[in-house]
């Protein structure tokens, strides 16, 4: 057995413990730590599997900020803990949870290693196309030229998540910010990290987004570390999450699909087919869609993880 | 040349993971939670920074140098004002006396 | 060199491994919030020494943003772990 081989399988095993913990955990909050050492330690098996873009959206969005959003919600479930506890599900209810996980990986696992060798694909196909949109990441290539449609309604869902956590609103919070109003002057040591991380995430948020035409990276990565750096500012108090009246916020939220839908109906008109690029202008037409995607989704995760309103709208 | 690039590769990736043992040592047998932290963040950084310096012989282009440093200078910054939040925080929940 | 490189990313995984049981079971949750950190500076050195050793592009700016996140991950997780009912004052403690 070679080395990788044995650090492919302690991986496997690491992976597969943390899992075990996450769900046999006695507390919320332990359980999402190691729901985020999972997201991480996963990132490690997607660079094994020479994913490194999957890689880079399993740590921004997998561990980053769904471990955020996680942590916020334990800290509610506590305070609720009392008239909670009533609502725990019931033993026999678990087993068969149990049991529903079980059949359903068996299931995955024989219809994953039952695939006729090599396994049905389009590899081939998107990587001889791929000069003609000239882009070099086979990856953007896939998202956003020949499978734009579909990225375009992924980030239209976007949009509706922050609908329908908004519409959570008791009515007389409606157009306030999101968040109780905690102490409001800024902590030193956060303070410290909110004004020195963020240049830099800024940098390579941007950096990300940028070489995600040719390496691997991508708007929606980019898009996740630009959120996480708002989002760090807003923890140590530095900026107060905008109220959701606010325009430039409803703006910045649909700007990405729009531009998106836009260029898309464009496209009959310019080249003949929905979401068709005219020959030529599919790279910079791609780099202004990534622009305006990496905005709405930096806007968008963080007034996900804020929740909906609650406090009192300024008149 | 490339010998001697080699050799000091290794001996710096091995003075890195010596590091890590000795820090993980550390948050074993330590006794109480403070100990730990500083066993944590202090000897991991110098594995991982130890560790950078035997990868920057390796890499291709002085652009992937240069993340490495800057991945290096960012998790110590990092690390440093987050054992601070920590220690606060365990403080706070009565752990320190 | 490759051998030498995936030796010590095995091990050093190890050492993660054995850090990551006796933090997940810490006694407070500030305990389990050194975690993040664990994971940030042990996780990015093995994923460092794996990428250079099979020879995987890219994986220097995987290794930026995990630096990134593991700070953010960190921060959130911190401000939520020794405050059971946040309502009460308990944040000015520490100014």
């Amino acid at each position: 057995m070679s080395i990788l081989q044995a650090l492919d399988i302690g991986l496997a095993v690491l992976v597969l413990a943390v899992a075990a913990w996450t769900i046999f955990a006695r507390e919320a909050f332990a359980a999402v730590v190691a729901f985020v050492a999972y997201g991480l330690l996963l990132s490690l098996v997607w660079v094994r599997l020479f994913a490194v873009d999957v890689a880079l959206t399993e740590a921004a969005i997998g561990s980053g900020v769904t471990g955020v959003l996680l942590i916020g919600a334990a800290g509610r479930l506590r305070q609720a803990k009392k008239s909670a506890a009533s609502e725990q599900p019931s033993k026999p209810l678990r087993v068969w949870a149990f049991v529903l996980c079980v059949l359903v990986t068996l299931a995955l696992a024989v219809v994953v290693l039952s695939l006729p060798d090599p396994a049905p694909t389009l590899a081939p196909e998107a990587a001889q196309n791929l000069a003609g949109t000239g882009l070099g990441n086979p990856i953007t290539g896939v998202l956003l030229a020949f499978r734009s449609f579909d990225t375009m309604l992924e980030k239209v869902v976007l949009v509706l998540a922050v609908v329908g956590v908004w519409s959570l609103a008791s009515d007389r919070y409606w157009g306030g910010a999101p968040g109780t109003s905690r102490s409001a002057e800024p902590e030193g040591t956060r303070a410290l990290l909110a004004q020195l991380l963020p240049p830099l995430g800024i940098l390579i948020g941007v950096h990300i987004v940028w070489v995600g035409a040719d390496e691997p990276g991508g708007a929606f990565q980019g898009g996740a570390i630009l959120a996480a750096m708002w989002m760090i500012t807003m923890m140590a108090r530095l900026t107060e999450m905008p109220p959701i009246s606010s325009v430039w916020l409803r703006l910045a939220l649909i700007s990405g699909p729009a531009v998106f839908v836009a260029i898309g109906v464009a496209g009959i008109a310019m080249a003949g087919g929905f979401f068709a690029y005219p020959a030529g202008f599919a790279k910079p037409l791609i780099l202004f869609i990534e622009g305006f995607m990496t905005l709405s989704i930096a806007v968008t995760l963080p007034i996900l993880v804020g929740g909906p309103p609650q406090r009192l709208p300024r008149r | 040349m490339t010998l001697v690039l080699d050799i000091f590769s290794i001996i710096a990736i091995c003075a890195g993971t010596f590091f890590f043992f000795a820090g993980t040592v550390g948050l074993l047998r330590f006794p109480d939670s403070l100990s730990r932290l500083h066993a944590l963040t202090k000897a991991d950084n110098v594995g991982l920074g130890l560790i950078v310096l035997g990868l920057l012989p390796l890499t291709e282009s002085l652009l992937a140098s240069l993340k490495l440093v800057a991945t290096w200078a960012l998790i110590q910054l990092a690390s440093a004002t987050t054992a601070q939040l920590i220690a606060r925080a365990l403080r706070r929940s009565g752990q320190v006396p | 060199m490759t051998d030498f490189l995936l030796s010590s990313a095995g091990f050093i995984l190890f050492t993660v491994a054995v850090g990551l049981v006796r933090i997940l079971g810490g006694p407070t949750n500030a305990d389990r919030v050194m975690a993040t950190q664990l994971l940030g500076t042990g996780g990015i050195t093995s994923l460092l020494l794996v990428a250079t050793a099979t020879g995987v592009r890219g994986v220097d700016d995987v290794a930026l943003g995990l630096a990134l996140l593991a700070a953010f991950a960190a921060i959130a997780f911190v401000d939520n772990a020794a405050a059971p009912e946040p309502d009460d004052g308990e944040g000015a403690n520490d100014r």
